[in-house]
């Protein structure tokens, strides 16, 4: 029941002209949605996170991204999605400076920070899910 | 023998009156080029391959893919090719090769075995135009690629901005690649100028992730170890609060918001002050 709205497209992730497309993708829902220019930009940064991790971490998977409507609400709601390792501490993965790998440590945290709901879902040895919504102000 | 038979036929009804179907091809082809390439180049080209292909079929050969069609497949390369590179789309370049399909007809005698001799002729020049849309496409993959390379060049240029400063305005977004470049010409740079100030301006790109911050610190720590100082400016509103809360941490690298601010900053640094003096009268 976290997916995004019916209207929701599906993106391929398996190299880095995905995560590239993710963020155009993003943009493109950000503005139809109205966000300000700041909102653009922490959603569109936030999407470039997650869309790496799917790829370099995950091994690849898919972006799932659309407007929703809650409460009279306006806001867009992403969903990355891939069948990779799984995080086996996410506690550890959520700490800023963290990483398993040669990166900053900050995508997982940072773009939690950058969005208003942030729900991480993994099973060690079958794949994360990471459900992102911002809200218009 | 059956084989034989028909690219005989074939060679018979091309050079009986191979000028007058030779000549109408290159019309055929000359026209629906519109004029971007001329009657004489068009006639040309055509002239060699009928040549080469009429000398295909003598040799006995219908398998376009086959040895006898060799001189033929290397002249619809050079074809393809050109046309490729001249900007004509996929069907314009096909139809050199299909377009001898529709001259042939009208010479056809309606007996039997022109018949056959035609559907086998239809059936090579199929494979011969696949073979020209082959060359086409690959032609036109080698152009894009090329570009891609030339505009990553073309993006990162890197300007003098004083004595002792240069600047590297970044575009578009930064990946792994990219940052390559720009560190490569802008050490370059900076030993060709014997510049110890670089301004590194990020107006131009619309996000800044975790990984263009970790290629963006990279780039000043390889300028500190040449013994320069690096300056990032250009940081929009938008990209210092998602920096912000990403929280990225860019240590002791000054930031400024304008190019102006930043190249005061380096002219400072490099021992150069500025300072405004009153207007001269009549100065405007
Ligand atoms: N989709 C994913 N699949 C598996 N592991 C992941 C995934 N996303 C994040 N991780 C783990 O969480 C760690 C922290 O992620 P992040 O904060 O983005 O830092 P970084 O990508 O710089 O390592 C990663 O190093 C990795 O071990
Ligand atoms: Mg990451």
């Amino acid at each position: 029941m976290n997916g995004a709205s019916s209207a929701s497209q599906t993106l391929e992730i398996t190299a880095n002209a995905g995560v590239v497309q993710a963020r155009q993708r993003v943009r493109a829902l950000a503005q139809q949605c109205r966000f300000s220019l700041v909102e653009q930009t922490k959603l569109i940064t936030a999407a470039s996170e997650l869309a790496r991790n799917t790829l370099i971490h995950g091994g690849g998977g898919t972006m799932t991204g659309g407007l929703v409507e809650e409460r009279g609400r306006r806001g867009v709601r992403l969903v990355f999605d891939d069948r990779g390792p799984g995080i086996p501490d996410v506690d550890l993965a959520l700490t800023d400076g963290w990483t398993s790998g040669a990166g900053m440590g900050l995508g997982l945290s940072g773009s939690k920070r950058l969005v208003d709901e942030f729900l991480l879902e993994t099973v060690p040895g079958q794949g994360t899910t990471v459900t992102v919504t911002k809200w218009a102000r | 023998m059956a084989a034989e038979s028909v690219s005989d036929r074939l060679v018979g009804l091309l050079t009986v009156r191979g000028e007058d179907l030779g000549a109408e091809w290159s019309d055929k082809v000359a026209g629906s080029l519109g004029g971007r390439v001329s009657r004489a180049e068009v006639q040309r080209e055509l002239k060699e391959i009928y040549t080469a292909l009429v000398a295909a079929l003598a040799e006995g050969g219908m398998d376009g893919r086959g040895e006898a069609f060799g001189e033929v497949r290397a002249l619809l390369t050079e074809l393809s090719r050109n046309r490729a590179h001249q900007g004509f789309t996929p069907t314009e370049t096909a139809v050199s090769v299909f377009a001898l399909k529709e001259v042939l007809e009208p010479a056809l005698s309606g007996d039997d075995s022109d018949l056959q001799a035609y559907l086998k002729f239809s059936t090579l020049l199929d494979t011969l135009g696949l073979f020209t849309m082959e060359v086409y496409t690959r032609t036109r993959e080698e152009l894009i690629s090329a570009q891609a390379e030339q505009l990553l060049e073309l993006s990162t240029p890197v300007v003098k901005l004083w004595d002792g400063v240069i600047g590297v305005p970044l575009v578009g977004t930064l990946d792994s690649a990219r940052t390559m470049v720009v560190m490569e010409k802008m050490l370059q740079a900076l030993i060709d100028t014997g510049s110890e100030q670089a301004i590194i301006d990020i107006t131009g790109v619309p996000a800044v992730d975790t990984e263009v911050a970790q290629h963006l610190l990279k780039t000043v720590v390889a300028a500190r170890l040449m013994g320069a100082e690096c300056t990032i400016s250009g940081i929009r509103p938008q990209i210092a609060q998602t920096i912000v809360a990403l929280g990225i941490n860019f240590g002791d690298i000054v930031t400024k918001a304008t190019l102006a601010d930043a190249l005061r900053h380096a002219l400072r640094r490099s021992g150069l002050t500025l300072s405004r003096t009153a207007p001269q009268a009549g100065a405007r």
